[in-house]
Order: C-alpha cells, then sequence, then structure tokens
C-alpha cells in the first residue's frame, strides 16, 4: 500500500508541475493577461497614409502605451484609412485636440500610434474624432524625395 | 523485373494491411477509454511509468535548449543591436516549435521505445494470451491505459519543457549576458499570443502524443513474439515515431502559422 501511495504522490506532483508549466506559458509568456483588459473606449482617426499599421499595433503617448489599434479601414469616399483605437478607460482625459501621429520603434522596427496631447479644457468622448493627423513616413517615398532633390541641386 | 514487379505488390499489400491493422488497433484502443476511466488505478500506474519517468529528462532537455537558444539567439541579435528581443525569441520557438517537438522525440525515445519493448515481451511470454483465456481483454487492460497515459502526459511535459526553456534562456540571457529582464518578458508578452501560439503548442503536443503512443503500441502489439523481433519493432518505433512527429510538425505548423 505504501507503494501505491507514493506513486501517487509522485503522479500528482507530475500533473501539477505540468498543469503549472502551462500556467506559467498562458499568463507569464503569452499575451493572456493583456486580454483581461479593463473597459476601454473606442477612438477613431483617420490618416491620408497608414503604412504598416497592423492591427493590435500599440497605440502611446508619451512613450507609454495606453491602448492599441482594433481595425483598419479604406474609407472609400475621402480615400483615406480610417484607423479605430480602443484606449484604455483609465486614460480618459486626452484633449479633444490631441494629435495623433503614426511613427516607427527604430529605424525598421514596428509602427505605432502616437497620440499627442493638445492644449483643450474638453476631453475626447468614446467614439470621438481626432481631427489633427500625420501620416506615416514612407521610407521608400522620403529616399526619393531625397535623391530627386540631390538631383535637382546638381543642374 | 517481373521479380520486381511482384515484390512491389507484396510490399503495396503489406503495408496496407499493416495500416488497417493499425487503424483497428486503435479504434479499438479508443473504444476501451470508457472502462479505463471507470479504473484510473490502471491510468495512473501508467501515469507514473510514461509521465513521470519521462519527467527528469524532459526538464533537463528543456533547462539546456532554452540555455542554448538564449546564447545563441543573444551572438546573432546583438549584431542588429536587437537583444531586447531575445525573449520573443526564445519563447516563440521553444512554444511553437521545440518544446512540442523535442519533448515529443524524447518521449519517443524514454517512453515509446519502453511501451514497445513492454508490450511486446507481453505477447512473446504469451502474457497476452493468457489473458484473452482468462475472457479479459488485454486491449482494454494493457494498450489503452498506456495509450491515455501517453495522451494526458505529452502536452504535460511538452508545456513543462517549454516553461522550463524559457526560464533557462532568461538565466543565460540576462544573468550572463546583461540582456535587462524587464525587457525579456515584456517583449515575449507583447508578442507571443496565447491563441495563435500556446493553444496551438498545445494542440501539435497533443497529437504528437497520440501518434507516438499509438506507434509505440502498436508496434508493441503487432511485433513478431521473438526476441529478434522485439527488438526490431523498439527500433522501428524510435524510427517511425520520429518521422512521424517531424512530418505531422510540417503539416501543422504550415496550417497553423501559414497566413502569417
Amino acid at each position: 500500500m505504501q507503494h501505491t501511495n507514493n506513486q501517487d504522490t509522485l503522479v500528482g506532483i507530475f500533473v501539477a508541475a505540468g498543469i503549472l508549466g502551462l500556467f506559467f506559458l498562458a499568463m507569464h509568456v503569452s499575451n493572456l493577461s493583456s486580454f483581461v483588459e479593463e473597459d476601454s473606449y473606442t477612438i477613431t482617426a483617420r490618416f491620408e497614409n497608414s503604412g504598416g499599421l497592423k492591427v493590435k499595433s500599440p497605440v502611446s503617448a508619451a512613450g507609454v502605451k495606453i491602448g492599441k489599434v482594433s481595425s483598419i479601414s479604406f474609407d472609400p469616399k475621402t480615400y483615406q484609412s480610417v484607423v479605430q483605437m480602443s484606449i484604455d478607460s483609465k486614460y480618459n482625459t486626452m484633449p479633444d485636440d490631441t494629435t495623433a501621429s503614426i511613427f516607427t520603434a527604430g529605424l525598421l522596427g514596428e509602427q505605432y500610434v502616437n497620440l499627442e496631447p493638445g492644449g483643450s479644457d474638453t476631453y475626447l468622448k468614446a467614439d470621438g474624432k481626432i481631427e489633427i493627423t500625420q501620416s506615416a513616413i514612407i521610407l521608400e517615398k522620403a529616399i526619393g524625395q531625397f535623391l530627386f532633390k540631390s538631383a535637382e541641386e546638381k543642374k | 523485373m517481373s521479380q520486381f514487379i511482384q515484390d512491389l505488390g507484396k510490399s503495396t499489400r503489406t503495408s496496407f494491411t499493416k495500416l488497417g491493422r493499425s487503424t483497428y488497433f486503435l479504434l479499438q484502443t479508443v473504444s476501451g477509454i470508457l472502462s479505463v476511466l471507470l479504473r484510473p488505478r490502471l491510468l495512473l500506474n501508467q501515469m507514473y511509468s510514461v509521465g513521470v519517468l519521462s519527467f527528469l529528462i524532459i526538464t533537463i532537455s528543456g533547462l539546456f535548449v532554452g540555455m542554448v537558444l538564449g546564447l545563441q539567439g543573444y551572438y546573432t541579435l546583438s549584431d542588429f543591436g536587437a537583444e531586447e528581443t531575445l525573449g520573443v525569441m526564445v519563447a516563440a520557438s521553444l512554444v511553437r516549435e521545440l518544446g512540442p517537438v523535442v519533448s515529443a522525440l524524447l518521449f519517443a525515445g524514454r517512453a515509446g521505445s519502453a511501451l514497445t519493448a513492454e508490450i511486446g515481451l507481453m505477447k512473446a511470454t504469451e502474457q497476452l494470451s493468457g489473458m484473452e483465456m482468462m475472457a479479459v481483454d488485454p486491449v482494454k487492460r494493457i494498450i489503452t491505459p498506456r495509450f491515455l497515459a501517453g495522451l494526458i502526459s505529452m502536452p504535460l511535459l511538452a508545456g513543462l519543457f517549454s516553461a522550463v526553456g524559457i526560464i533557462g534562456g532568461q538565466v543565460i540571457g540576462s544573468g550572463l549576458l546583461g540582456v535587462d529582464e524587464g525587457a525579456y518578458w515584456s517583449q515575449m508578452q507583447a508578442s507571443i499570443d496565447f491563441q495563435d501560439d500556446i493553444i496551438n503548442g498545445v494542440i501539435k503536443s497533443v497529437v504528437f502524443g497520440f501518434v507516438t503512443s499509438w506507434i509505440a503500441l502498436f508496434e508493441g502489439y503487432d511485433a513478431i513474439p521473438t526476441s529478434e523481433g522485439v527488438s526490431r519493432a523498439t527500433t522501428r518505433t524510435v524510427v517511425n515515431s520520429a518521422f512521424s512527429i517531424l512530418g505531422l510538425d510540417f503539416i501543422l505548423t504550415a496550417l497553423m502559422f501559414g497566413d502569417h
């Protein structure tokens, strides 16, 4: 009987360790903990060009992540890119003249939306719109312009 | 020439019969699951010999694989000044590929070969026929508990392998090479998706556990009941398991991560 009890204990330890390992992967390694999101509210911004921005790209203000991009669509009337962002409702005091720009983390890194708060006294509400936007910098375009300009100067 | 055609026909016939027998064997095994669940003691004993005894080799290999990933990843990533993404590299390669695959290969070597040898020897010493004489279904009594134990143990072992490996990578990365510990974890959490990476990794390991246990048990059950037959069956288990794990891993990866 002693023998089987020992075996029970060892199997118990094994199963507990395995489940603990999977739990560790779920909570500590993956983004599951950020799924359990507190409430968020959605704001929309229209960009001339949203570049390499993707759904789930981070939205940050002053370098701190405050939300993420929830959808990107193309508006066939204005030919603009409509970017919806869900912002953590902890940060519900963004002024309504906030500027949204698309930046790149590092030289070739991931693109993200940066919110630059303005000076207005009224805050952005849920489903609010950001009026002032700045498009993504397309590296190829910038290089093209630079080459064109230097060719002009040579003449 | 006619000899060649004849051989080809013969090998086709034998491989089809083997496929048929193994499928029938699998169906028999699966149909015994309910009766095993009514006698959990049988399952527990097998969980011990299949899972607990593989525990040590899996954790130690996981630790070393993670440490090697940390070391090699650091050397490559530091060329681009991207050491901070070391955590992503270690975690993604472990959770998606190395965790399920390497632990399944080790499992096939450690537990699968033992299962084949055990069943094969039971057949050679006519224990299985003895059971049938006593009106005990050997498949339900012997095979199904082992199959179920392999199916349950494999995802636990693979999860353990990845978890230990990620910690090993962190020990090397931030303990020895000076990668920022916060960046290691936060970059990892930002890039590893629960649904896409963790769940798919677990699905992979369940599939590998299924296939490895099936092959090991069938080869043992189907072995020629001599000492040479059992030794050949054991070799076949390891070789066939390794092939199926690696082949299936390619297919599963293409299906799961194909759209990225």
